[in-house]
């Protein structure tokens, strides 16, 4: 408070000279430096975790993304054969010449003595099929080629080498960067004119990207309407009381993620609790049992079930500064209770909804074991195929790609997020 | 809601019981997944099924075989341990850090205030695996990969959203005049800190370290990718049990934590309460 | 103030306790976790450490991620594993990137009782340079024995997998097209003998999603070894792939009601492979170890503990009794004559060409 006063005061005396603090100096230039120490020592405070976040977390992250456009393993495993492809018009519809052939021999000599040419085979592959095994052949036998000419020699270790598309592809990824892998992470690739759509057989990613955001924004709702009622009672009862119901809400909060994922699993599963129960009841026959899992229900309901503290919690906190005097003040001015509720009460409490549902959007649409365990095929994210092109098929490239997608699209909702209601008015319950 | 009068209309009590209903089924799905859990880990069976014995409160289908297998089989006490060596380190590194950081931003003038609090809350925003993938390329160059102090990093970095952000809360309801007046009396910052500001923010700075102990604690998918077999985890080892061998001990583990939840959810409570006592009535 | 300074004491006590734990020599060992790595802890890991009282043995479960991780371990210089259990198919990946060490079948593993050199005892399951097989397993169906829809009867041929009218309910097939788009194939009328002529063709894999199409509604799929055991012992489904190991331990350990359907299993094999780029002493140690744990009786013992065929054809006469259940265990092998009858054998160098491209396929069509 005193620092505004002391600054009013400085504006409110405008003609009357330079005003001078106790040493001396004018007042202005003492505030000024008093706010830089004031920075300083923000900063200072700041910069050991900024650092070590940049060390452990941002770096990384930007080395993980960098991998979406990086393509040296090609101009560095094939330098010769790159130089030489120059001169090649993939227009023509032959295969290229003898000098393109010698760099090649020269080029997988090298690779083959070291062992690389095998991994810039299985690079390749992913853009055309085949390329795998046609660099493994013949970097096997390229040991044994005669003086030249190469060509003849290539061909009759496998014809392929005279396939036109199997240059095209090389020539294309020829360069240290490529904007392939974020082609591929949207469903194109090149095609004889430029970029163009995948087959339809072939489309997945953006059916994916749109499913988990689909699926995300019906989370994302249900948290809200299992939420709200709940929020509201906790805000509005005894704090002992409510106190005790928190606990109710903090418990699956802090038990473990797999936990309660395979629980899910037990209770939603054809013989599981909920549909032995239903049988149990009558409710469906024996042979009409519902399906809950392995599908969009089943992560719909594990993960609304992992994220509604996320919705509760800011909810709640919101809801706590409400005076209750406003409503009371509707009422007595002839209001009802719904429409105290809903003209008075709930526009108080949208920043809260704002806040939850940025909140569990973000969470969810990163998420990624509980889909993989429960969603079966049509309720899997993004994220599970991030985490398939990374172990299994070691596509980290467009694993990467698809990581900046998600990523870029994190970053519109957390945008979004401090714009509604700002990153500190987050709250967890404490 | 106000409570019911005695001169509530019928449909006011049919609401107030009708709401306070709705309210109990929603109660009930968010506590039912962890009841479940409770009577199969003392299943007989090895798998994951209500079995006919348990269903008829045969004391046949239960058996405690889950809870030593637990306790005895020395992949779950080594898990055990690696998680209880790492866990503190990294609420250690996140606490204190994020502690000083959330005091930096809750000065009046911080430069690039957005920026900053962007990149420090970037933990808890991105993607596990895509945070997952980046550290473990990332630690694998810098030699971090496979190794404890990779871990604790790792987990430090995932923890500090939740102190800046339980710290920065705290920090709202926290009268500034009292450091001034700290000051004014002829104490330095350290012992300002210590004495005036510490006391008063401490409930925040613990329960933020709980959630960043939590966040170690139950986290999987980044200790998948930068641990190795010596940091293998409790929810590391909880994975490959679900994955390579589904076995109820997993329930018991589970039942076991969930137990420890409840326990620090009740220090919580009382810290939470003694809060309340020391700051009167100043609003959370 | 007080929790400060516990904190502090539990952080000193961890730092400490984390630097104690590194003295002796540890080797670390990769594996798939489950009772496949008890039962090599039982056949190996154990005598080896009895041998050698200085070297403990550190179990890792990553065998599903080991062509991941020991890439980018390679990347970074710093290989952490010493010995690594890994599927063919992976070894072939592994040698091909020269991130395994070649081994010499007749200087680095033991001959048979008999004399004869491993690259005989081996014969043609040494499939790469780089690999050492230890089992043979097969991919396979269990099917629940209880179904009342079924009126008695009981699947015979894979193909009754894709008969939903004969064997109404829930399948459970693995994630990923190998194996199954072959049985789809065979099923669909193509000779045995073509089925890979046939999948190399567009059409041909088209050809096989349409005939998957037909169950796909019925269809849960599994990505792990578990999960399709735990699904027929839940009765969540009547039919289900599997590796043949994981359908023993249903039956005959835990006592389910489970039949195996050996027709059409397919066989793979599972082995060692040594990282590249160890040094001197690690890879001595590595050597060492799997040279013992190869031998004919170490292989013959593996089998009493699960029901994977031993790779030696010398070990085969020695395969015994279930160690706990004091069964035969060799007609509970993949490889017996009596389950033998039709068989697949992997076909690495076609999964190593077009697995990226079916599989891009594949992911498209249980998308939709």
């Amino acid at each position: 408070m005193t620092d505004t006063t002391a600054n009013g005061a400085a504006g409110s005396q405008p003609d009357s000279g330079p005003m001078l603090a106790a040493d001396g100096t004018p007042l202005k230039v003492s505030l000024a430096r008093a706010l830089r120490r004031q920075k300083l020592r923000a900063l200072m405070l700041i910069a050991p975790l900024l650092l070590f976040i940049v060390i452990t977390f941002l770096a990384p992250i930007g080395d993980m993304l960098f991998r979406s456009v990086e393509n040296n393993i090609v101009p560095e495993t094939l330098p010769r054969t790159v130089v030489a492809l120059e001169q090649w018009d993939p227009e023509s519809g032959e295969a290229p010449g003898e000098a393109v052939f010698e760099a090649l021999q020269a080029d997988l000599l090298i690779a083959a003595e070291k062992k690389i040419h095998t991994r810039l085979g299985s690079r390749l592959n992913y853009e055309t099929p085949g390329i795998s095994s046609l660099f493994r052949k013949s970097g096997r036998r390229v040991d044994d080629m005669e003086q030249g000419p190469y060509k003849p020699q290539f061909l009759k270790i496998d014809e392929d080498w005279g396939d036109v598309e199997i240059w095209r592809t090389i020539k294309r990824y020829s360069g240290a960067y490529t904007a392939g892998y974020f082609l591929a992470s949207v469903d194109m690739e090149y095609g004889a004119d430029g970029p163009q759509l995948k087959p339809e057989d072939e489309r997945i990613y953006l059916t994916l990207l749109w499913r988990t955001i689909l699926l995300s924004t019906v989370i994302t709702v249900s948290c809200i309407l299992l939420g709200y009622p709940v929020a509201f009672l906790l805000a509005n009862l005894p704090l002992r009381t409510s106190n005790v119901l928190m606990i109710l809400v903090l418990l699956p909060f802090w038990t473990s993620l797999l936990v309660r994922t395979s629980s899910w699993i037990v209770l939603l599963q054809q013989q599981g609790v909920i549909n032995d129960t239903l049988v149990t009841l009558g409710l469906v026959g024996d042979g009409g049992r519902l399906e809950l899992m392995h599908n969009e229900v089943g992560t719909i309901v594990a993960m609304t079930h992992i994220l509604l503290p996320f919705m509760i919690l800011p909810l709640y906190s919101v809801m706590k500064t409400i005076s209750p005097s406003y409503v009371r003040a509707a009422k007595s001015l002839g209001a009802n209770d719904w429409t105290a509720f809903w003209r008075i009460y709930f526009p108080n409490t949208v920043p809260g909804i704002g806040a939850g549902a940025v909140l569990v959007f973000i969470l969810a649409i990163g998420y990624y074991i509980t889909p993989e365990l429960v969603g079966g095929t049509s309720g899997i994210f993004i994220s599970n195929r991030i985490a398939y092109h990374i172990s299994s098929s070691l596509n980290w490239g467009l694993a990467a790609a698809l990581g900046v997608v998600l990523l870029a699209l994190i970053l519109v909702f957390y945008w979004l997020y401090d714009r509604i209601v700002g990153v500190d008015n987050v709250k967890f319950g404490g | 809601m106000s409570g019911l009068q005695p001169y509530s209309s019928p449909a006011q009590v049919a609401w107030y019981y009708g709401f306070r209903l709705i309210c109990a089924l929603i109660f009930i799905f968010l506590i039912l997944p962890i009841l479940v859990i409770i009577p199969l880990s003392f299943n007989a069976s090895d798998f994951f099924t209500f079995t006919k014995e348990m269903l008829a409160l045969d004391p046949d289908g239960y058996s405690l075989k889950h809870y030593n297998d637990f306790f005895t089989n020395s992949d779950w006490q080594t898990a055990l341990a690696n998680s209880v060596r790492i866990a503190p380190m990294a609420t250690l590194l996140s606490t204190a850090l994020g502690t000083l950081a959330a005091i930096g931003l809750s000065q009046s003038h911080v430069p690039f205030r957005g920026a900053i609090m962007a990149a420090l809350i970037s933990p808890m925003i991105v993607p596990l695996i895509i945070s997952a993938a980046g550290m473990y390329f990332f630690y694998s160059r810098i030699g971090l990969q496979g190794t404890y102090w990779g871990v604790v990093l790792a987990h430090a970095a995932l923890g500090t959203p939740f102190v800046i952000i339980t710290v920065t809360a705290t920090l709202v309801g926290f009268d500034r005049s009292l450091v001034r007046a700290a000051a004014s009396l002829g104490a330095n910052p350290v012992r300002t800190f210590v004495k005036v500001q510490m006391p008063l923010i401490l409930p925040g700075v613990i329960s933020g370290g709980l959630f960043a102990f939590v966040t170690s604690f139950d986290e999987v998918v980044v200790v998948l990718f930068v641990g190795s077999a010596s940091q293998k985890t409790l929810p590391w080892q909880m994975f490959t049990g679900l994955r390579e061998q589904i076995s109820p001990t997993i329930l018991a583990v589970a039942t076991v934590m969930v137990t420890v939840s409840i326990l620090l959810l009740t220090t919580l409570e009382i810290l939470r309460r003694r809060s309340e006592r020391i700051r009167g009535l100043s609003p959370g | 103030m007080k929790s400060i300074k516990l904190l502090t004491t539990t952080a000193t006590a961890a730092v400490l306790f984390a630097g104690a734990a590194q003295a002796e020599e540890t080797m670390t060992i990769v594996s798939w976790g489950g009772a496949y790595s008890a039962s090599q802890q039982a056949a190996y890991h154990d005598p080896y450490m009895e041998m050698n009282p200085d070297v403990k043995i550190i179990n890792d479960e990553s065998s599903a991620e080991a062509v991941a991780k020991l890439r980018a371990m390679d990347e970074a210089g710093n290989v952490t594993w010493d010995v690594v259990d890994v599927v063919a198919s992976d070894a072939i990946r592994l040698c091909d990137e020269g991130l395994a060490m070649e081994i010499d079948p007749d200087e680095h593993l033991a001959p048979a009782p008999d004399g004869t050199p491993a690259s005989e005892d081996f014969g043609d399951l040494l499939v790469s340079d780089c690999f050492i097989p230890q089992i043979v397993y097969s991919t396979t169906f269990g099917y629940r024995t209880d179904v009342a829809a079924w009126n008695g009867n009981e699947p015979s041929s894979v193909c009754d997998v894709f008969d939903l009218e004969a064997f109404p309910g829930k399948r459970s097939l693995e994630k990923r097209p190998i194996n199954n788009v072959e049985w789809a194939l065979i099923c669909d009328g193509v000779d045995p003998g073509e089925v890979y002529d046939v999948l190399g063709t567009d059409e041909g894999v088209d050809r096989a999603l349409a005939k998957l199409d037909t169950i796909k509604d019925d269809v849960i799929w599994w990505s792990a070894g578990a999960e399709t055991p735990q699904r027929l012992a839940d009765g969540e489904v009547v039919i289900g792939s599997t590796y043949n190991g994981r359908l023993f331990s249903v039956i005959e350990e835990q006592d389910q009601p489970v039949k195996m359907l050996w027709d059409w299993q397919v066989f793979d094999l599972d082995g060692w492979i040594i990282p590249a780029g160890l040094s001197e002493e690690r890879k001595a140690r590595a050597l060492d170890y799997v040279y013992f744990a190869t031998d004919t009786q170490r292989l013959a013992d593996q089998a009493k503990y699960i029901s994977y065929g031993p790779a030696r054809q010398s070990s085969a006469p020695l395969v015994g009794q279930h160690a706990e259940l004091g069964i035969d265990m060799a007609p509970h092998m993949p490889t017996d004559p009596e389950n033998a009858k039709t068989t697949l054998l992997y076909n690495y160098e076609f999964w190593a060409d077009n697995r990226d491209d079916i599989d891009a396929k594949w992911q498209a069509w249980l998308a939709q």
